[in-house]
């Protein structure tokens, strides 16, 4: 049987069991420490950042780190605030994101944390980064101005034999996401959209069926990301 | 064309692990590896092409277009720029007629940069289809460029060779070993099979105990304890293996590249001796592509110890069956870390894993291993011949045993030096004849930039821990523009992308000090590199992102006034040139750029 384990989270007492992954025990605990990359049940990629939280006094990503017990983490103190709030930013700098415009507007992860974190002016310069657009894929639209590089698409979205359609090009400054040109022209409807839904950012586009929720209806139009995991544990 | 590439994936058993060999030896036969091969690759192994083009892209080495019949790779890192490797690149850009990233229109030369090649001791250096060619200059340049036109082959150029095992037949190299100090441990005479000899004779409890005592710890540059590493692999189940890193990338590091050279024996046999520690069978040493040259000469080593049965079945006569692959990188910095390099050993992008699982619970191919440094496993063949006592003794307290330096830059002597842990920065560049030195760049980009009133801080992990690299850099410098503008471009190319902070905030940060470089800066965006760079090392993965901001906030720790004096002490100021920007249009209209004339 799993081990049950206590730790607390800015100094409120949680339980989880062992091995668990800090991230999710601590949203079944009713505390959301925010996630780009990371997504339940799906090996952890640890490439955003912006969970990290302190544990006994060093920064590690709540994603990627597994609870154990009497483990002392802080999640809201304003240094750990100030560093998730200056990862947006960043990432709304080496992008191009463009808000009113795009379509995930409103359903978009990156965009809500902004608000979260009452982001105004980044205080990174813009990188204006040039970054070409794919869309020679029957069912997608890969709009790379907004990837964020979080791999979700990388890890889930694989054709019938388990190989990849998304994966990593280049490195450093050179660092893009690709898209395997003959298995995506194999991908069915459910896999466009799944793609597309699991994409925090708007850059993987269903095609054809564009602006379908009106705005005010879409996820984060009326509440707080994170709110549900906060709200569900009153 | 198809045909060849098949085969070549079928010499590799059509292993999707040995993705990386596949794709050396495609780029040396082609001199690329064009979509067209990825496509037959990716069929022949049943991978996604997106999956063969995301290790294809992650290394440097290889290239999508052809590279010139000599590709020629200068070595654009500090040092080598420092010793003049401005001169040799306008030297190769004026007798080729293109620039660093083209090639002749007849294909006959291509240039291209690189980071350090770990010849820091005789700079400026660059690679020639693999051969390493040093100490270079306009000259020098001339009679390559005459040879190349000639048709000569790279290797066939190299008319002098350096000393000791440089001009073995095997390796035919003008690399100098530049021994300048030989200490007890590593560089004090050799005799092969000794340790491996000992090491069967105890059981492996006994050699974990030994390495332990001795308190060796990682010559990397980490410092892990080695009996501690050891000692938790082999409590683990099932296959275990032994990695050997020889990814040697930290800039100013060269040390490896000497004991690889002079004491491969002693390398393998250190390999053997973890490998019968923790239960291995198998040790891969993974060595850095532009150590190819040495390739062949290692090759021959293994052989001879296997037929010495040091290597193979029934070792000694003992039961205990290990063997050793070389493995070739393909240019990538952060293939020096362990869990970057075991994803590379296994033919893919050489991106840090996440801890946990820790390679010694799951490493290569998801099996318990241990990866060590070269000069780690060097010292532990000695710790097992002369005893963990007698190791533990020579150092300091925290600090057992003695260090490879490799000492570049500014001084008389640079070259390897074996010391005791302990020495002053004072002693030591009383050691290689330096003076007037403005500052020492301890333990390489990712360590510190250290001023003269630290100069008597010790070399020990307790006070200034080092992987080895030390670069002495002379008043005569611009430290900002030589030395630290320089690693940021660096960090930002090394980068492996796979954590968002370390891509984007090597950028951010090295188009900051650009900007200060320049001669734009003001005092705001030093106080704004120092805060980013703190949350820079706070957010990252792994030792490449929590380190690479250092060249920056260590100078602005250490060498403050240099920015005062480079910054303009104003609350803003515009970042866009208007003048320079209606330059252009002005021109063809005809009218002058000076808006406010």
């Amino acid at each position: 049987m799993s081990e049950t384990v206590k730790f607390t989270i800015d100094g409120k007492e949680c339980q989880g069991t062992k091995g668990q992954l800090l991230v999710d025990a601590a949203a079944d605990n009713g505390v959301y420490i925010p996630v780009l990359c990371h997504m339940r049940d799906l090996i952890p990629a640890g490439s955003c950042r912006i969970c990290t939280v302190k544990i006994n006094g060093r920064n590690m990503a709540a994603c990627t780190t597994p609870v154990e017990e009497g483990m002392a983490i802080e999640n809201n103190s304003d240094e750990l605030t100030d560093i998730r709030k200056a990862i947006v930013e960043m990432l709304f700098v080496e992008g191009n994101h463009f808000c009113p415009a795009c379509e995930k507007s409103g359903n978009c992860d990156l965009q809500a944390l902004g608000y979260k974190y009452q982001m105004m002016v980044p205080r990174f310069p813009y990188a204006f980064e040039r970054r070409d657009m794919d869309a020679t894929s029957p069912k997608i639209f890969l709009e790379r101005n907004r990837c964020i590089f979080c791999k979700r698409c990388v890890r889930v979205i694989k054709d019938n034999e388990g190989r990849s359609i998304f994966a990593f090009k280049g490195r450093g400054t050179t660092l893009q996401i690709n898209i395997d040109k003959t298995l995506a022209a194999t991908m069915s409807d459910e896999l466009a959209q799944k793609a597309m839904d699991i994409c925090p950012v708007g850059c993987i586009l269903k095609k054809e069926v564009g602006f379908i929720d009106p705005i005010g209806q879409r996820k984060y139009d009326k509440k707080v990301i994170g709110s549900d995991i906060e709200n569900n544990h009153q | 064309m198809k045909d060849r590439i098949i085969n070549i994936v079928e010499t590799y058993g059509k292993d999707p692990g040995r993705l990386m060999d596949i794709l050396l030896k495609v780029q040396a036969e082609f001199g690329c590896v064009s979509h067209e091969a990825i496509t037959i690759i990716a069929a022949a192994l049943h991978m996604s092409e997106v999956d063969v083009m995301q290790t294809r892209s992650f290394y440097h080495f290889f290239t999508c277009r052809p590279v010139g019949k000599y590709a020629v790779y200068l070595n654009n890192s500090v040092v080598s720029m420092l010793m003049g490797m401005g001169d040799v690149q306008d030297e190769f850009e004026k007798l080729s007629g293109v620039k660093v990233g083209e090639k002749t229109a007849d294909g006959l030369i291509s240039l291209h940069h690189t980071a350090c090649i770990g010849m820091n001791d005789q700079e400026p250096a660059a690679l020639i289809n693999g051969v390493v060619f040093t100490e270079l200059n306009r000259d020098k340049v001339r009679a390559l460029v005459a040879d190349m036109k000639a048709g000569k082959a790279a290797q066939d150029m190299v008319t002098t060779y350096g000393d000791g095992n440089n001009a073995n037949p095997l390796m035919k190299t003008m690399v100098k070993n530049n021994i300048r100090k030989a200490g007890a441990v590593v560089l004090a005479e050799y005799c092969m099979g000794k340790g491996i000899a000992k090491a069967l004779s105890m059981d492996a409890r006994g050699v974990i105990n030994e390495v332990k005592e001795s308190n060796l710890r990682g010559r990397g540059g980490a410092g892990f304890p080695t009996g501690m590493k050891w000692d938790f692999c082999s409590r683990e189940a099932g296959d275990h293996y032994v990695l050997c890193n020889a990814d040697e990338g930290e800039p100013g590091t060269f040390k490896d590249r000497v004991l690889l050279t002079e004491r491969a024996g002693m390398l393998f046999e250190g390999m053997t001796i973890g490998g019968y520690a923790i239960g291995a069978k198998e040790g891969v040493l993974y060595l850095r592509n532009e150590y190819t040259y040495m390739k062949a000469y290692l090759e021959s080593v293994l052989s001879d110890m296997r037929s010495k049965n040091f290597l193979g079945n029934n070792i000694l006569g003992k039961g205990f069956n290990f063997d050793i692959r070389i493995q070739m990188g393909a240019g990538a910095y952060v293939c020096g870390e362990e869990s970057a390099l075991i994803e590379s050993s296994e033919g893919k992008r050489g991106e840090p894993r996440n801890r946990p699982p820790f390679p010694v619970q799951k490493g290569y191919k998801n099996k318990p291993t241990i990866v060590n440094n070269v000069e780690t496993f060097c010292s532990s063949v000695r710790i097992i011949e002369n005893g963990g006592a007698w190791y533990g003794a020579l150092g300091t307290s925290e600090s057992a045993g003695t260090k490879l330096l490799s000492i570049s830059g500014d001084c008389k002597l640079p070259g390897v030096y074996e010391i005791e842990w302990g020495m002053s920065i004072k002693e030591m560049l009383e050691m290689v004849g330096a003076e007037n030195v403005q500052a020492v760049q301890v333990a390489g980009p990712s360590g510190i930039c250290l001023p003269p009133s630290q100069f008597d801080r010790k070399i020990a992990l307790e006070d200034l821990p080092t992987g080895g690299s030390m670069i002495v850099i002379g008043k005569n410098r611009d430290l900002l523009k030589d030395v630290v503008l320089n690693f940021m471009e660096f960090f930002a190319d090394e980068s492996c992308g796979s954590c968002v902070t370390c891509r984007s905030f090597n950028m951010i940060l090295r188009n900051s000090i650009e900007k200060i470089v320049s001669g734009h800066g003001i005092r705001k965006d030093v106080e704004d590199m120092a805060a980013w760079s703190e949350i820079l090392r706070k957010t990252t993965r792994c030792g490449l992102g929590q380190t690479s901001s250092n060249p920056i906030s260590t100078t602005i720790k250490n060498f403050r006034e240099v920015y005062d004096a480079r910054v303009k002490n104003v609350d803003y100021q515009s970042d866009f040139d208007m003048q320079a920007s209606v330059m252009a249009s002005c021109e063809v209209v005809g009218r002058s750029s000076k808006v406010h004339e």
